[in-house]
């Protein structure tokens, strides 16, 4: 098998800027207090993906999932470290892909498949199914800035998976269609599980995660403090806190519902 | 239930590339050979401008006119500068195509990655793509305002010469280039920090006033004398002349006491000084453009 995904030592930090203007940058440099501040986001993390490979990457809000995939689809460059990937990266970064509001869905279909690669033909052999998939009607030629929020991640989710891609990512997918849609999703995941195409999913649904992911990965606080098998990571999860598991149980529940369906 | 169970069997896909970095760095080039995109973008920012509008792309021919017309009438009736510099309307003209190009690739440039934000932050595609679209958008209207001008030249009596093809490509070349170094610099600048967007205008005024647009070239000579040299460090200046040599001077019955007068003596060799300064000008734009890209997304 073949590296599709390569990550190594990569360390991102932000600045924190507290203030924005030259008169509180003054005031604030003559009282002594920090101007600006570092914050590490993603700290040292090193991994490798096979491709054909399917990631869950999990962990709690603000430990870097964002950043690092970011990263992964080149979005960002890492501060330290290097990243390498092989081959069309298509996919989804926080719901929503990068859309012009004041395009049409049309245009922006042409435009986000252009970004990954796909020459006008390319985008007219896949225009059809995408369409198709997003299920948007007449809205078609109207700006995306008409669109429910639903309708703009069905749109964002159709073109990124019709897009013939070697690694798919995909964050949070799922947090915004109704079930329907959460349906069509899933089984349009696994079609890609089945392609051999290297998926990096990342969801706090231990669920989906457990249907569709053959590893897991779990970041804490920008480390990376979990790699290896499926079960396992998402024990590791759950550690300690009393109040989740109700919640991520339902959550189970719910994705599991879905899983039986299909 | 999981895959984890029973390992199932899936296609070995070949993916036929080698592992490399995610993101784009090879500056413009990239910006180069991906022209489909450019091209989208490009259209897209023609399209947005006129949306919603009625009469759309004619605007582009109205607010060139409506200059020419305050620039004739103010300046050129009023103020007396038809006394001054013959045939005026074609001379404020030629300069004006110019100086417009130029402002708009540098205002729009400016704005450009914050205006593109939802993409920039999303997308892995050249940021250098957003400057350069604004400066072939400015281009592009280029075109009406040069047909408004071939035929007021035209009404008053122009004859084109190898000069005049080789004016306007030395002209537009210039402010091609250079108007794509500032844009690239200033539209991360404007990322950090969103005075420069204000600075511009400020700018833009200047060079509005900094070239024998409004006045001709003579009147510098005969009040300045020998520091004139140094309103031809003015890069600006020397396309318009090199436009006004194309259009307007081509209009003059007597070109020979004009070309002393109304030109600097090198007139093309210092054109391809200052389009060879412009290259080195863009090549630092695009040094400092990746120096400071990499901090982009965060601060948007």
């Amino acid at each position: 098998m073949t590296e599709s995904i390569r990550v190594e030592h990569v360390t991102k930090d932000f600045t924190l800027r507290y203030h924005r203007t030259f008169k509180q940058m003054t005031v604030a440099m003559m009282k002594g207090h920090d101007v600006s501040d570092t914050f590490t986001a993603v700290d040292d993390v090193s991994f490798t993906v096979e491709q054909g490979e399917a990631i869950g990457l999990m962990g709690l809000n603000g430990s870097g999932k964002s950043t690092l995939l970011k990263m992964i689809n080149g979005v960002m460059r890492p501060d330290k470290g290097e990243v390498l990937t092989r081959g069309r990266i298509a996919g989804l970064i926080a719901t929503g892909a990068g859309f012009h509001p004041q395009l049409t869905g049309r245009e922006n279909i042409y435009l986000n498949a252009a970004v990954m690669g796909l020459s006008q033909r390319e985008t007219d052999k896949i225009f059809d199914d995408i369409v198709e998939f997003a299920d948007i009607g007449r809205f078609l030629d109207t700006p995306v800035s008409t669109y429910s929020s639903g309708m703009n991640s069905r749109l964002g989710f159709s073109v990124a998976v019709h897009i013939d891609s070697d690694i798919f990512l995909a964050d949070e997918v799922l947090a915004v269609g109704d079930k329907p849609f959460k349906r069509k999703c899933l089984a349009k995941m696994e079609e890609i599980r089945k392609s051999g195409r290297t998926i990096f999913y990342v969801s706090h649904a231990a669920g989906s995660v457990k249907r569709m992911c053959d590893r897991v990965l779990v970041l804490e606080k920008g480390k990376l403090a979990f790699d290896g098998d499926v079960d396992a990571g998402i024990k590791y999860l759950k550690y300690g806190g009393d109040d989740e598991p109700d919640q991520l149980d339902e959550l189970d529940q719910d994705d599991s519902d879905l899983g039986a369906e299909i | 239930m999981s895959s984890t169970e029973a390992p199932e069997v899936r296609p070995i896909r070949i993916v036929d590339a080698p592992l490399a970095p995610p993101s784009a760095n090879l500056g413009l080039l990239s910006v180069f050979r991906k022209r489909y995109l450019l091209k989208l973008l490009v259209r897209r920012e023609i399209q947005a401008r006129y949306a919603g509008s009625v009469m759309g792309l004619f605007w582009s021919y109205i607010n060139p006119l409506t200059q020419f017309f305050i620039y004739w009438f103010v300046m050129g009736h009023i103020m007396g500068a038809h006394k001054n510099v013959e045939n005026y309307p074609v001379h404020v003209f030629s300069g004006m195509i110019v100086v417009h190009f130029f402002t708009e690739t540098f205002g729009a440039g400016t704005r450009s990655i914050v205006r593109n934000k939802s993409l920039v932050n999303r997308l892995a595609l050249p940021r250098e793509m957003f400057p350069v679209s604004a400066m072939l958008v400015s281009l592009y209207h280029v075109l009406p305002a040069t047909l408004i001008l071939v035929i007021a030249a035209l009404a008053t009596g122009w004859v084109p010469d190898f000069g005049t093809l080789f004016g306007i490509l030395l002209g537009l070349g210039i402010i091609m280039v250079l108007g794509t170094a500032l844009a690239l610099m200033f539209s991360v600048a404007n990322v950090f920090w969103r005075d420069f967007g204000s600075a511009v205008g400020i700018m833009t005024m200047f060079v509005r006033f900094g070239v024998p647009m409004i006045y001709s070239y003579a009147q510098i000579d005969q009040k300045f004398g020998t520091l004139a040299h140094y309103y031809l460090l003015n890069p600006i200046a020397h396309a318009v002349l090199l436009f006004q040599r194309a259009f307007w001077f081509r209009t003059l019955p007597d070109r020979d006491t004009a070309m002393k007068v109304d030109f600097p003596a090198h007139l093309w060799l210092d054109g391809i000084g200052v389009l060879l300064c412009s290259i080195v000008v863009l090549a630092i734009a695009q040094v400092l453009f990746n120096k400071f890209e990499n901090r982009i997304p965060e601060r948007l």
